[in-house]
């Protein structure tokens, strides 16, 4: 599996760090919303098909990349810097494609 | 008389074999059904088994969508095993062990369980300490566990590197001798012989496309072979839950999909007599009894449905292998292949009543279900027909992720690539 790295071109998947699920939505620090941390931290959409998904670059650059990979065919339709981006909503396969 | 006995072996060699019964009917879904068992997987079978067995309740079905023993159960490496920390995974865990060791006798069907012990290695001594910590807290519950000095290690398995110049240096290991291997087809034909004998219905190529509802209740399922009504659904797909449940209305669970990979060589003679695991990596290997050595490492790592794994996974499995083992660096490897686990938020399963009324979900195996099959297939019929969840099982509810009580026997914490 290559992924294509903003910065540094189609590079080998073992260069990478998997972070998960992307479409988790991280309560601001202060928060008291119990169901809020919950969701964040144990709930998945771990879905058949199309995933939003954040990975680094470890091995390369170190930045944090939203990615949309189809977790049957591991087919990658998009990748983009996740900068500054805690909340990663769920967006369609066409947006943010590089 | 039982149906498998050296004198129906003797009467059918000598009539030609012509005279056995196919091991399970092929029924058609009937209308309606007390249980619907989702899944024909080792754990959907045994829960069939054992309501029928140990309650009663023969009007059931196990809907399968593929063949029987084409998910995890006939995928995995066959490793059965206790040698858990937390009280919650010991009981349960050793419980499924004491099953196990009467499994055969309990089907009248070889399944081939063999208590060749397993041997976790370590190579620090910190690494040590902490498995002494495992193994006494394990004999505390009355689980067999003992510390092996690295010279009983050599004389147990000659072929590994004991010597101080191994690239990581074995300096003991933690020994369950009760634990072992089974064949795992055998447990998927035995239990299904035995539930479809006591009228149970094991439905093949159906597969569940959503849920009958009345309100909020589950009184039912469509299938690809029409629709089939019953007072409760029980769900037992492992790898597919996220799926399944979806189709529930349910749309996030504690659970992400993760592909594993195993391996078989070719056969080789005698080699290793027990199961082996590697501590500073993910390896572990024991042999068939047809010579080949089975093994396999981590999972791939990332959210996977594919069934199949990735060539680092293979680069980082051999690695391992030959660091133990420098002497198999020619051996060559006969087939590889991947299974869906499903893999928990604590690395611990789910057994529990609900989450919606009339449904029962059994689910979270990661890629340590096979030892938990005839267990699990056991409480959760407790479960369904008693409406309650066992002693046994009573930890392992789906709310405990939101309640704080998550069972994280290895401290990882809610990344389920690590579990
Ligand atoms: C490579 C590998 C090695 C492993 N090694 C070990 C080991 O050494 N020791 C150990 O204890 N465990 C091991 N495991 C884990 C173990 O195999 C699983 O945890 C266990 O088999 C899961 O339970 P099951 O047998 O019921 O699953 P499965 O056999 O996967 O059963 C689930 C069934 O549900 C069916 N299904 C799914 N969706 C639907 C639907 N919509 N309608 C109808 N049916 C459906 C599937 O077709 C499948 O047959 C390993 C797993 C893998 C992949
Ligand atoms: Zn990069």
């Amino acid at each position: 599996m290559l992924i294509t790295c903003p910065y540094c071109g189609p590079r080998d998947v073992i260069e990478f760090t998997y972070q998960g699920d992307g479409n988790r939505e991280r309560p601001q620090p202060a928060s008291q919303n119990l169901d809020a941390w919950n969701a964040y931290v144990y709930d998945r959409l771990n879905p058949a098909g199309d995933h939003n998904e954040i990975w680094q670059h470890s091995g390369g650059c170190r930045a944090h990349l939203r990615v949309v990979r189809n977790t049957l065919t591991h087919e990658i339709s998009s990748v983009a810097f996740a900068r500054g981006d805690h909340k990663v909503a769920a967006r369609h396969k066409a947006e943010g494609k590089t | 008389m039982a149906e498998y006995s050296a004198f129906s072996l003797l009467k059918n060699a000598l009539t030609g074999n012509k005279d056995w019964k196919p091991a399970w009917r092929k029924p058609a879904p009937k209308a309606s059904y007390d249980v619907i068992v989702i899944g024909g997987g080792g754990h959907g079978l045994s829960t069939a088994y054992y309501l029928a067995k140990e309650h009663g309740i023969t009007n059931v079905a196990v809907l399968e969508k593929g063949w029987l023993g084409s998910g995890n159960v006939g995928r995995n490496t066959t490793a059965v095993r206790s040698n858990y920390l937390l009280p919650a995974n010991t009981r349960f865990y050793e419980h499924s062990m004491k099953l196990w060791e009467n499994l055969s006798h309990d089907l009248n069907y070889n399944v081939m369980f063999s208590q060749r012990g397993c041997l976790n290695l370590a190579h620090t001594p910190a690494q040590l300490d902490d498995f002494a910590r495992r193994g006494n807290a394990m004999r505390h519950l009355g689980v067999d566990a003992e510390l092996m000095t690295t010279a009983e290690i050599a004389r147990l398995v000659p072929a590994l590197d004991v010597s101080a110049t191994a690239r990581f240096p074995i300096v003991g290991g933690l020994m369950q001798r009760r634990a072992g291997t089974a064949r795992h087809d055998a447990v998927a034909w035995g239990y299904a012989r035995g539930a479809d004998r006591r009228g149970v219905d094991i439905i093949e190529n159906c597969e569940v496309t959503g849920f009958l509802r009345d309100g909020d209740r589950i009184i039912g399922v469509t299938t690809s072979r029409g629709e089939i009504r019953a007072r409760k659904v029980a769900v037992a797909v492992a790898g597919s839950t996220g799926q399944v449940m979806r189709l529930a209305g349910i749309d996030t669970m504690p659970i992400e999909s993760h592909v594993l990979q195993a391996f078989v060589t070719e056969s080789l003679k005698p080699f290793i007599d027990t199961v082996l695991t590697f501590g500073m990596g993910h390896f572990y290997m024991s042999q068939s009894d047809k010579g080949g050595l089975v093994y396999g490492g981590d999972l791939e790592g990332y959210n996977s449905y594919a069934q199949r794994g990735s060539l680092p996974v293979v680069d980082e499995v051999m690695s391992e292998m030959l660091a133990l083992f420098p002497g198999l660096a020619r051996v060559r490897m006969l087939r590889s292949w991947g299974g869906v686990c499903d893999m928990s938020m604590d690395g611990s399963p789910i057994i529990t009543t609900g989450p919606l009324p009339g449904m029962y979900l059994n689910c979270g195996w990661c890629y340590g279900g096979f030892k938990a099959t005839p267990a699990s297939g056991w409480c959760f019929a407790w479960t369904i027909a008693k409406d309650e969840p066992h002693a046994f099982n009573a930890p392992f509810t789906l709310d405990r992720f939101h309640r704080g009580l998550v069972i994280d026997d290895k401290g990882q914490g809610a990344t389920p690539r690590l579990h």
